[in-house]
């Protein structure tokens, strides 16, 4: 047995070496020859499609998926271009980006903050990805974005829709298309004030978290200001699966209408408890009692089956859109028509929104006539477009929102078909849903080009 | 050497061979292959297997050698983070601070739930460590946001102070930019590659700053396990009762045990804050804890690599099996005609990509019915059939998990 | 007092499903010392036994409506479930409307095979090994399981609504003398707590009234003297695995009107059980059931807006927090045995 016991001057001398060696790797900090992170050098460029393929929102994260296969294929000249013929600008010609064939990786967010990060960085350090795009949670949105701004690449948010990710946590290399809690308020209120009457009471029940926070605020905001009065608010746990209890004591609150602050599986399950609570058919100050759900989704709608009949809310977007809306929104009949066409069923809003930020991405980096982020961010912010389905759009450079219209749809009562779920009550122009970008506070910083 | 005896000194000089040249094995196919898919030697990845690593041999040393099972570590592992990123916003963006203050908080932690917990034993005091962990959970994703973030997680920002002197890593952002966490201006992220012929190996700072500390954590855990203080923890796991009848009171014993592997859970935490800066509060769920339970068991209870084997294990999966989709499975069976290469990953599709968790479900449950002694008793059985003359304590067994 | 009663009603119905589960996660434990983790995926298999047979009940062959058009503009296809063509429009109406009373049925042998296979096939094997190697075998059986129902169902919620008859609520309120529309009560969830307290019922009867549970009851205090008796103990345990997997498979069919399953909906459910079990005592049934209760009405209060307006949060910690509570102060939980799994 070697036994040797540890000497005081043993150990000065190892702290010595090894100081010296810790010295040494100066090496480390030198930067590297290529301008900016992941420059790509070849005859391709790989983009990062970081969506939830496990958890919850796993159905989501697979359409938002397709939409970016899709979203690539049009890009490097395949399929019948989707919405690249409709897309105000023309520079894009379908032989991928700058000449570039344009090739992707995966990965699973988990909708959790961390698992996301690890996937994005990944995607950053070992294929190389340029951009980072996808998510469908506004926690992940944020996490990932703080990653790009850290690493030097675009971020290109998905489904997101807290004020956050454009408020007080955005960032110099992360651009939003989605809407926000914000505007989903300012949507809502004229509607609600129109068809409930200005003189309601409303009782919220708000997810516990960020999300849960800044939407129930938008509507509360929105709808006192149209002469509402808010009874309660309470907030739920994320984890809550059944909201019986929650619920029942709505009824002898004294309130008429109730909001749901609810997302996914939240909402799903409130809004059965709140229908099985016989909310729908109660009657109270008189009044019929109404049930609100500010941000719906169609693949929600489709788990909470009947209960979503005649209850309003606001979505981004909806494949019905230039049906009803005319050819103001062209663009949604291209994507959906191509969409359908390969997959056989209409697109979500999350992949709307997802095909869309690729398109930008790679209609910026065309304009710009580099990869590079700084000057990609400069080519997105204050762009101006029309043609990728919302209309007139523009991605304002203060805060790197989208300001678009948006819709205020309601749940269908008797759906034809099972896509059939929601029907457009009103289109609320962008003018109506804009906000001053420093309301929210936050700092965009500089674009960080890495490297 | 440094008070271990052969068999001990040679695992730690392989652990610390591996940890040294992890960048070179984790990337065993060259740059332009197909199989480049499975290489893991990045920055991320690298940091996780040793993080982890530190988190299961922590955990180690509690479940392995008292047979106490906590499924609250995870709680420590988040507090640890959030010390950890305080310090990156408030003191200064040297990740030093941070990983003190993360142990320090975490085993003040651990002390008050270990006070608590280890009144009771068995699957009272599992429970115990897990309620606990749930409300630290559910705590920190909603009533504490201000400190935590909520669901968000908490982040370093663009003003935030950072009172000490600049050379210290103090002072704000420069430039719109946040300062990277960094050890004396070493930025964690900065990176050195090597191209040689076809591959290329990426030796990361931040990734030999945490190997460094899983070394000194690993040498401490094998001091641990060696000492008379060990010995009297494994007196516990096999006959607590006679211990007490003896006239020893153990719990002074234990509850030394779970500060010290809470300890090593927040040491953990600190460094992910520091190599990440992001915090969410998903760290400190049951199901974290469970999986550093997955890694230890995985790899081998009570030995003294199994942890680390089994937390790379599920790193490797979750970071390498969820990427790979159908686009690519496609292009790696393309020289097979066309109807075999559909039918082929048409088999092979449910397993990788979102349903990588099935395969992982599935390696449990194989590695648990045909492995009960983990992946190190894997590494003895093919050591027994190869090597025949040698004795199998290469892998640092200590003995047979009971 | 309205709102207290309303609470109490709402914890007896989400103890009605805890005690469910937990009983069922009990008689495993007690009867084969194996703890099981996938007990929630029973659960969530007995919830989709349900979606299932809605599936089976609407498989249906396609016509072409030239009237009305799809969303790509092609002519619609109608689907008519082959239900209607075999009872006529009316009576298959009524059959898919019925599905999740109807699925009670159904579910009962599946479960039963399932729970029998799952202990013949694998449980059967770790008797002897440590508990941990238990849980994480169950754990990871759990894991496919789920997988699996993800595959084929996706992760969205699918809807699975209670019969016409059902929809609703009970003005119970009326009924007890306060004022009307003071205490509603969805129908459902009646009969959710009506359906747990007679299966559980049942079980117990089962166990106290016939031979076959007397020799479980015996197995369970002592295994190998039962043995030695030269009563084959294991082929009944088995058959009680099964039993306690149809358990928890009820709990799950019935539940899906309340919420609409998805493949998760056990994991969430596992943890919280988990706590029953240790709260109401390893190894004691009725302390399950009443450990059920107790957690659920607590949970209840614990998310009236009174109370968390006193105590923020504590909606999230409450069941955690009587948990830590019950165990400092009662060192085996409510009912537990001296000696069950404290080693």
């Amino acid at each position: 047995m070697s036994k040797t016991n540890m000497t005081r001057r043993g150990v000065l001398k190892t702290g010595t070496l090894a100081g010296a060696g810790l010295a040494v790797p100066t090496i480390f900090t030198a930067s590297s020859a290529a301008a900016f992170t992941n420059e790509p050098t070849g005859s391709s460029v790989t983009l990062g499609f970081n969506v939830p393929q496990t958890g919850p929102y796993a159905d989501e994260g697979a359409d938002e998926l397709r939409a970016y296969e899709l979203a690539v294929e049009h890009l490097n000249g395949g399929g019948d271009g989707g919405m690249l013929s409709t897309f105000s600008s023309k520079a894009l010609d379908g032989t991928g980006i700058l000449g570039k064939k344009v090739e992707y990786v995966t990965g699973d967010t988990q909708t959790k903050p961390d698992a996301a990060r690890a996937s994005a960085r990944s995607m950053i350090e070992k294929d190389g990805a340029v951009m980072i795009t996808g998510g469908s949670s506004s926690g992940v949105a944020v996490a990932v974005q703080a990653l790009c701004q850290e690493a030097g690449i675009i971020f290109m948010a998905g489904l997101t829709h807290s004020n956050d990710t454009t408020g007080k946590d955005k960032k110099a290399n992360g651009f939003r298309h989605f809407f926000n809690s914000y505007m989903s308020g300012a949507a809502l209120a004229p509607i609600l004030a129109d068809r409930y009457g200005k003189d309601r009471k409303a009782y919220h029940l708000t997810a516990d978290y960020n999300w849960g926070y800044t939407t129930e605020e938008a509507v509360r905001t929105s709808t006192e200001a149209m002469g509402w009065e808010t009874v309660a608010a309470v907030k739920t746990p994320l984890a809550q699966t059944d909201f019986s209890s929650y619920v029942a004591p709505v009824l002898n609150s004294g309130a008429d209408v109730l909001v749901l602050n609810h997302y996914g599986g939240n909402m799903v399950n409130s809004l059965t408890s709140a229908v099985q609570f016989g909310l729908r058919a109660a009657e109270a100050n008189g009044k019929n009692f109404e049930i609100v759900v500010p941000l719906y989704s169609r693949l929600m709608a489709k788990g909470a089956g009947k209960n979503v009949a005649g209850i309003f809310g606001s979505t981004n977007w909806h494949w019905s859109l230039e049906n009803v809306g005319g050819a103001k929104y062209a663009g949604t009949n291209a994507f959906v028509q191509s969409f359908g066409q390969k997959y056989g069923f209409p697109p979500s809003q999350a992949a709307h929104t997802t095909y869309c930020q690729t398109l930008l991405y790679a209609d910026a980096v065309q304009r710009a006539g580099s990869f590079n982020p700084c000057a990609v961010a400069e080519a997105l912010e204050g762009f101006e477009f029309d043609g990728l389905g919302n209309g007139k759009t523009l991605y304002r450079a203060e805060d790197h929102q989208c300001f678009k219209d948006v819709l205020v749809v309601k749940g269908k009562e008797n759906p034809e078909n099972e896509f059939d779920l929601l029907e457009i009550v009103d289109i609320t122009p962008a003018e109506q849903v804009s906000y001053d970008a420093s309301i929210f506070g936050g700092d965009l910083g500089s674009c960080n080009a890495g490297a | 050497m440094l008070g271990l005896n052969k068999n001990d000194m040679r695992l730690l000089l392989i652990v610390a061979a591996m940890v040294a040249l992890a960048p070179i094995i984790l990337n065993p196919f060259p740059e332009s292959s197909a199989m480049a898919q499975f290489n893991a030697g990045y920055p991320d990845l690298m940091q996780r297997f040793v993080i982890f690593g530190i988190f299961a041999i922590g955990f180690n040393i509690l479940f392995g050698l008292t047979g106490y099972l906590s499924f609250g570590h995870a709680a420590f592992l988040g507090a640890g983070s959030y010390a950890g990123m305080w310090m990156l916003k408030l003191l200064s963006i040297n990740v030093i601070p941070a990983i003190i203050f993360s142990t320090f908080i975490a085993g003040l932690i651990s002390l008050a739930i270990g006070w608590i917990s280890l009144r009771r034993s068995g699957i009272y005091f599992s429970i115990l460590t897990l309620a606990f962990a749930q409300m630290a959970f559910s705590l920190a994703a909603s009533v504490l946001t201000p400190i935590t973030g909520g669901e968000t997680g908490l982040q370093t920002n663009l003003n935030d102070p950072r009172v000490l002197p600049s050379f210290l890593g103090g002072g704000a952002s420069d430039g719109g930019n946040i300062p990277k966490p960094s050890l004396f201006g070493m930025e964690m992220t900065a990176s050195f590659k090597l191209p040689v012929a076809g591959w290329e190996w990426t030796f990361n700072w931040g990734y030999y700053v945490c190997g460094v500390i899983m070394l000194v954590a690993f040498y401490v855990a094998i001091r641990v396990f060696r000492s008379p203080f060990g010995l009297m923890l494994r007196a516990v796991k096999s006959n607590q009762q006679r211990m007490s009848y003896t006239g020893l009171n153990t719990r002074p014993y234990m509850l030394a045990c779970f500060v010290i592997s809470g300890m090593y859970a927040g040491l953990a935490g600190g460094l992910m804050a520091a190599m990440d800066p992001q915090v969410g509060a998903e760290r400190m769920q049951w199901t974290a804890s469970g999986e550093v339970v997955l890694m230890t068991i995985l790899g081998g209870i009570g030995t003294l690599i199994g942890p680390v084997l089994g937390a790379g294990l599920i790193k490797y999966f979750e970071n390498i099996f969820s990427k790979i989709n159908s686009s690519l499975l496609h292009e790696w069976f393309a020289f097979l005609p066309d109807g075999l290469e559909d039918f082929i990953v048409a088999i092979i599709y449910p397993f990788i990509g979102k349903g990588w968790h099935l395969t992982l479900g599935l390696m449990f449950m194989a590695v648990i019915i045909f492995l009960p002694g983990g992946l190190v008793e894997l590494g003895q059985r093919i050591a027994r059939r190869f090597g025949k003359g040698r004795t199998a304590n290469a892998t640092g067994e200590t003995k047979p998990a009971e | 007092m309205d709102q207290i009663i309303l609470q109490i009603l709402n914890g007896l119905d989400k103890g009605s499903a805890y005690a469910l589960i937990a009983l069922g996660l009990t008689l495993i434990f007690g009867t084969l010392g194996v703890v099981n983790f996938a007990h929630g995926a029973l659960f969530m298999l007995g919830a989709f036994c349900t979606v299932t047979l809605s599936r089976i009940l609407g498989l249906s062959r396609t016509v072409i409506d030239e009237t009305r058009t799809d969303f790509l503009g092609k002519p619609l296809k109608v689907e008519v479930p082959y239900v209607y063509d075999w009872f006529g429009e009316n009576l298959g109406a009524t059959i898919i409307d019925w599905n999740v009373p109807l699925s009670i049925l159904f579910a009962i042998p599946i479960m039963i095979a399932i729970g029998v296979i799952m202990e013949r096939g694998l449980i059967k094997h770790f008797y002897n090994r440590p508990h941990a190697d238990q849980i994480l075998v169950t754990f990871g059986l759990a894991i496919v399981l789920q997988e699996v129902i993800k595959y084929y169902f996706g992760a969205n919620q699918i809807p699975a609504p209670a019969p016409e008859a059902f929809v609703g609520s009970f003005d119970f309120g009326a009924a007890v003398g306060f004022e009307a529309g003071a205490i509603i009560y969805p129908y459902w969830r009646i009969v959710y707590f009506c359906f747990a307290m007679i299966l559980i019922a049942a079980v117990f009867a089962f166990l106290q009234f016939t031979t076959f549970g007397m020799v479980v009851r015996a197995g369970m205090a002592d295994r190998e003297t039962v043995g030695l008796l030269g009563i084959n103990i294991d082929r009944r345990f088995t058959i009680m695995f099964g039993i306690a997997a149809a358990v928890a498979g009820l709990a799950g069919v019935m539940y899906t009107p309340i919420n609409s399953p998805n493949y998760h909906m056990g994991m969430d459910f596992l943890v919280i059980s988990f706590v029953v079990v240790v709260v109401g005592g390893m190894g004691s049934l009725p302390g399950a059931v009443l450990a059920g209760f107790v957690l659920g009405i607590l949970e209840s209060f614990a998310s009236m807006r009174q109370v968390i307006e006193l105590l923020p949060g504590i909606n999230q910690v409450v069941i955690y927090l009587a948990a830590i509570i019950i165990l400092l102060t009662r060192p085996r939980g409510l009912m537990g045995r001296k000696g069950v799994m404290e080693d």
